[in-house]
C-alpha cells in the first residue's frame, strides 16, 4: 500500500518536504551521485566494456561504471552533460537505457540493514566454525579437563557471538510478544537462550553434553534464511523504486516569456505549461495555444489521436503528437485525474494484501506445535524421572533446537530468491513477495490490447491499394514531418526503395497535416476534416492531390513480439485467455481473431473492466491481467496477480505486481512455469524439513538427542532444503 | 596435551583472520555487485597493458 502511495506523490519526500526545500535536497544528492541510466539488457563482461569504454569516451565524463546485478550504469559527469545525451549514446551501441531519479534511489537505510544482516552472518559463520572444530574433538571422545575447556572455550566464543548475531531473533521476538502474537521468532529466541544458558549450566557442573555448536549453527542458518528473505524483498522494493524513478517528473514552465525547466512539484494551478511535441502532459489543463493531436492510448486504449485546439481539456498522460501546446493548469500533481485513479487502486490492493503467503500460513500452524511440544517433553520428563529438573530442562532444550524452524526458514527465501533470479535474467521484475505464489495459481488470463499485445506503434495497413506513383508522392509528403503516421509511412516507404517525388513548397500544419507542390497541383497529406473527406473508423491519414477526392491511408497497430506465441503456450497450459480493451469493436475483432482469442470485449471503461475482473473472481477464477494503461490501472489491482511492460504509464506500472523490462512479451509464459515450479519446490522443501523433524524430534522426546545429533539434524535438513531451491531450472 | 596450549590460540588466531578479512570485504563493497565482479575478470580491455 505504502508502495502505491509513494509512487503516486512522485517521490515521497515531496509529501513532506516544501518544494524549495525538495529541490534544494535533490540537487545536493544530484551533484553527489551523477547520473543514474537503468540498462535493462545488459549483460556479460562485453556489455561492461562497451558501455563503460563509450560513456568514458565522451567530453565531460570523468567515470562510468556498470553495475551488472542491478543492471545499472551510474556516471559521474558535468553538470551540463543531460541524461538525454548519455541515454542516445548508449542506444546507438544496442543498449537501451533509462533515466532513474536519483533521488529516489539514494536508499541508504535499506542498505545499511543489508550490511548489518550479513556482517552478523558472517561473524556467526566464523565462530561456528571454530566450535565445530573444538566439539569435533568433544564428539570423538574428550573427556574430563580436555572436554571441561573446549566448552569453556566454546562458551567464550559462543556466548558473545550469540548476543551480537542473535539481535535481529531477540529484537523482533520482543516486538510480537509486546503485540501479543506468538511469531516464529519467538521460539527461535527462546532455543538460542535456553540452548546457551542450559550449556553454560552444563559447563559449570562439568557435564557431558554442551549445545553451544547447535546454538550457534542455530543463528547462522536462520541469519542465512533472514539475509535472503531481506535480498528478495529489497530487489522487489528496489525494483518498485526503480520504476517510481524511471518518469523523472519535469515539465516546462513558461513564466514572464521564459522557459524553465522545473520539477513538477513547482507547479500550481493556473501556471502556464509548454509541451512539445512528443512529450507527456505533466499536468491537466485547457490548451491555450497552439494546434496539435494528442494520443490517448495509454489513458483510454484509444488507438486514433484525438485533435488538440485553443479551450481543449487535456489530461496528464496523454501524448502530445504535432504542434507545440501552451496548456494553462487546471490542476497538477496529486489533483490531476492520473493522480485521482490512486483512490480507487488503494481500494484494490488492501483486498489483494490480504493475501497469506505459504510461510505465513505455515509459521502460524507451525510456532504453537513448537512450545506445546517442548513444553510437555519437560512436564513428561519431570514426572517420568521423578523432580530432576536438570534432565528435563536438558531434553526441553534440545526438542526446542531440534523444532527450530532453520530449514523452514530457509524454505521459502531460498526459492524465491532462486526464481526472482531467474525471472531477472528473463527481463521480469519482481515487485511484491508473494507474487510470484500468487502467479502460480493463475487459470485465466486477461490482456488488454493497446500497448500490451500490440506495441501501440502503428504500421501502414492499405499501401497495396496505391499506386507506385501516389506513394512516391506519400514518401515525400511524409519525411516532411514527425507526426507518427507520417514517420510511420516514412519508414515503410524507404522499406520498398522508393525514389521520392518531386515535392516542393513542403509545408506542415500543425494539427492537420503536411502540403505541397508538385508538377503545380496541391497535394496534401492529413486528417480527414482538412481534405474535405468523411473520418474513417480506423486510424487513417488522406491524400488528396489536386482536386480529386481524398483516399485514406489505414493503419494497424503493429503486434507486440512473442504475443502470438504467449497467448498459444498459454492456452496449451489450459489457461483461459480472455481479452478486454478500451478501442473501437473492429480493432478489437481483428486483434482477438488474429491471436484466436476467442473472449475479447471492446470500448471497455476502466470501471468495467475491473469490474469484469470482480465478476471472474467471484466465479472462483484466479485471474493474471496484463495490462499497460491508465484504463487498465483498477483492472490491474484488482486482479490476483497482474503483469505489466515498462512502457507502462507509471500508474499502471505501480499497481502490478510484476513488470516486463524487454518489448517482447513471451517472457510472461515462462515466468508462470517458473512460478508453478517455485511452488512446488516450496511444499517439497517444507515436506523435506517437517520430515526432519518427524525423524529427529521422537529421539529427542524420548532425550536421546545429543549435540551431535542436534547439529547434524539441522545442518543436513538446511542444505537438502537450499540444493532442493538451487534445482529450479 | 601440551600441544593444546600452542594450537588452540593459533586456531582461534586464524579464524580471527579469516573474520577480520571477511569484515574488511564488507566494508570495501565487494557484495555490492557480485555478478558484474564475476563478468568484469573477464574482459580483454587490459590484456595487453595494465589499466592507467
Amino acid at each position: 500500500m505504502s508502495m502505491a502511495e509513494s509512487a503516486f506523490s512522485a517521490c515521497p519526500a515531496c509529501v513532506a518536504l516544501p518544494a524549495t526545500e525538495l529541490l534544494a535536497e535533490s540537487r545536493r544528492l544530484a551533484a553527489d551521485a551523477g547520473i543514474v541510466l537503468s540498462v535493462p539488457t545488459a549483460s556479460g563482461a562485453a556489455a561492461i566494456s562497451a558501455i563503460e569504454n563509450a560513456l568514458s569516451a565522451l567530453p565531460g565524463v570523468s567515470s562510468a561504471r556498470v553495475n551488472l546485478t542491478l543492471r545499472r550504469v551510474s556516471v559521474r559527469a558535468r553538470p551540463d552533460i543531460l541524461p538525454d545525451h548519455l541515454i542516445a549514446v548508449l542506444a546507438a551501441i544496442g543498449y537501451p537505457a533509462l533515466e532513474l531519479d536519483v533521488v529516489m534511489l539514494s536508499s541508504t537505510a535499506s542498505e545499511k540493514r543489508g550490511h548489518d544482516l550479513l556482517m552478523r552472518l558472517g561473524v556467526a559463520g566464523f565462530s561456528m566454525m571454530n566450535i565445530m572444530l573444538l566439539s569435533v574433538a568433544v564428539w570423538s571422545g574428550a573427556e574430563d579437563a580436555t572436554r571441561d575447556l573446549f566448552h569453556w572455550i566454546s562458551a567464550m566464543i559462543a556466548l558473545p557471538t550469540l548476543a551480537f548475531a542473535g539481535q535481529p531473533f531477540f529484537v523482533s521476538a520482543i516486538a510480537s510478544l509486546k503485540a501479543r502474537r506468538l511469531g516464529m521468532d519467538v521460539p527461535i529466541s527462546l532455543a538460542l537462550i535456553l540452548a546457551s544458558s542450559i550449556s553454560l549450566f552444563e559447563t559449570f557442573m562439568g557435564g557431558e553434553h554442551a549445545y553451544f555448536d547447535a546454538a550457534v549453527s542455530l543463528c547462522f542458518f536462520l541469519l542465512a534464511g533472514r539475509y535472503l528473505d531481506y535480498r528478495s524483498r529489497a530487489a522487489a522494493r528496489s525494483a518498485a523504486e526503480e520504476l517510481a524513478a524511471l518518469e523523472v517528473p519535469r515539465a516546462i514552465l513558461l513564466r514572464d516569456g521564459q522557459e524553465l525547466l522545473v520539477p513538477l512539484a513547482e507547479i500550481s494551478a493556473g501556471d502556464l505549461v509548454l509541451v512539445r511535441p512528443g512529450a507527456r502532459m505533466p499536468v491537466d489543463g485547457i490548451v491555450t495555444l497552439g494546434n496539435s493531436e494528442l494520443d490517448r492510448s495509454l489513458l483510454t486504449g484509444e488507438t486514433l489521436p484525438a485533435p488538440a485546439l485553443p479551450g481543449s481539456i487535456v489530461s496528464a498522460g496523454e501524448v502530445n503528437l504535432t504542434g507545440p501546446l501552451t496548456v494553462q493548469v487546471t490542476s497538477a500533481g496529486k489533483e490531476s485525474s492520473l493522480h485521482r485513479m490512486a483512490d480507487l487502486v488503494a481500494v484494490a490492493e488492501s483486498a489483494k494484501n490480504r493475501y497469506m503467503s505459504l510461510a505465513d500460513r505455515m509459521a502460524r500452524r507451525y510456532s504453537p506445535a513448537v512450545h506445546v511440544l517442548a513444553l510437555s517433553s519437560f512436564i513428561g520428563w519431570m514426572i517420568h524421572s521423578g523432580g530432576d529438573v536438570r534432565l528435563a530442562v536438558n531434553v526441553a532444550a534440545a526438542v526446542l533446537i531440534i523444532t527450530c524452524p532453520c530449514a523452514l526458514a530457509l524454505a521459502v527465501p531460498s526459492v524465491i530468491t532462486a526464481a526472482s533470479g531467474k525471472l531477472f535474467r528473463l527481463g521480469l521484475l519482481i515487485k511484491n513477495g508473494t507474487a510470484l505464489e500468487r502467479l502460480a495459481e493463475v487459470d485465466t488470463v486477461v490482456f488488454d490490447k493497446t500497448g500490451t499485445l500490440t506495441l501501440g506503434a502503428l504500421e501502414p495497413a492499405n499501401l497495396e491499394a496505391f499506386s507506385e506513383a501516389d506513394l512516391a508522392l506519400v514518401a515525400a509528403l511524409a519525411e516532411g514531418s514527425s507526426h507518427p503516421l507520417s514517420r510511420a509511412l516514412a519508414s515503410a516507404l524507404r522499406l520498398r526503395d522508393l525514389a521520392p517525388a518531386h515535392v516542393e513548397d513542403i509545408r506542415e500544419s500543425a494539427g492537420y497535416g503536411v502540403e505541397g507542390l508538385w508538377n503545380g497541383m496541391r497535394v496534401r497529406l492529413g486528417r480527414a476534416s482538412w481534405v474535405g473527406a468523411t473520418a474513417a473508423a480506423q486510424t487513417a491519414t488522406f491524400l488528396q492531390v489536386g482536386a480529386a477526392p481524398a483516399r485514406a491511408l489505414t493503419f494497424t497497430d503493429r503486434l507486440r513480439p512473442g504475443a502470438a506465441g504467449l497467448v498459444k503456450t498459454l492456452k496449451a497450459a489450459g489457461l483461459k485467455v480472455a481479452l478486454l480493451s478500451g478501442d473501437a469493436e473492429a480493432p478489437v475483432a481483428a486483434l482477438a481473431r488474429d491471436l484466436g482469442i476467442a473472449d475479447w470485449r471492446s470500448e471497455m471503461l476502466p470501471a468495467e473492466k475491473a469490474a469484469h475482473i470482480g465478476a471472474l473472481t467471484g466465479q472462483g477464477a484466479r485471474v493474471l491481467m496484463v495490462g499497460d494503461g491508465l484504463n487498465d490501472t483498477v483492472a490491474l489491482a484488482s486482479a490476483h496477480v497482474s503483469i505489466s511492460p515498462a512502457s507502462a504509464l507509471d500508474a499502471a506500472r505501480v499497481a502490478s505486481d510484476i513488470v516486463l523490462l524487454g518489448q517482447d512479451i513471451a517472457p510472461i509464459a515462462d515466468a508462470r512455469r517458473i512460478a508453478v515450479q517455485a511452488r512446488r519446490r516450496i511444499k517439497q522443501n517444507f515436506a523435506l524439513s517437517l520430515a526432519y523433524n518427524l525423524v529427529a524430534v521422537p529421539v529427542a522426546l524420548i532425550g536421546l538427542a545429543t549435540p551431535l545429533i542436534a547439529a547434524l539434524a539441522m545442518s543436513t535438513s538446511s542444505l537438502t532444503v537450499t540444493l532442493n531451491a538451487l534445482r529450479l531450472k | 596435551m601440551e600441544m593444546l596450549a600452542i594450537l588452540i590460540p593459533v586456531s582461534l588466531f586464524l579464524g580471527g583472520l579469516g573474520l577480520l578479512g571477511f569484515l574488511w570485504t564488507l566494508r570495501n563493497r565487494q557484495y555490492d555487485d557480485p555478478d558484474g565482479d564475476g563478468h568484469r575478470v573477464l574482459r580483454k580491455d587490459w590484456d595487453d597493458r595494465p589499466k592507467p
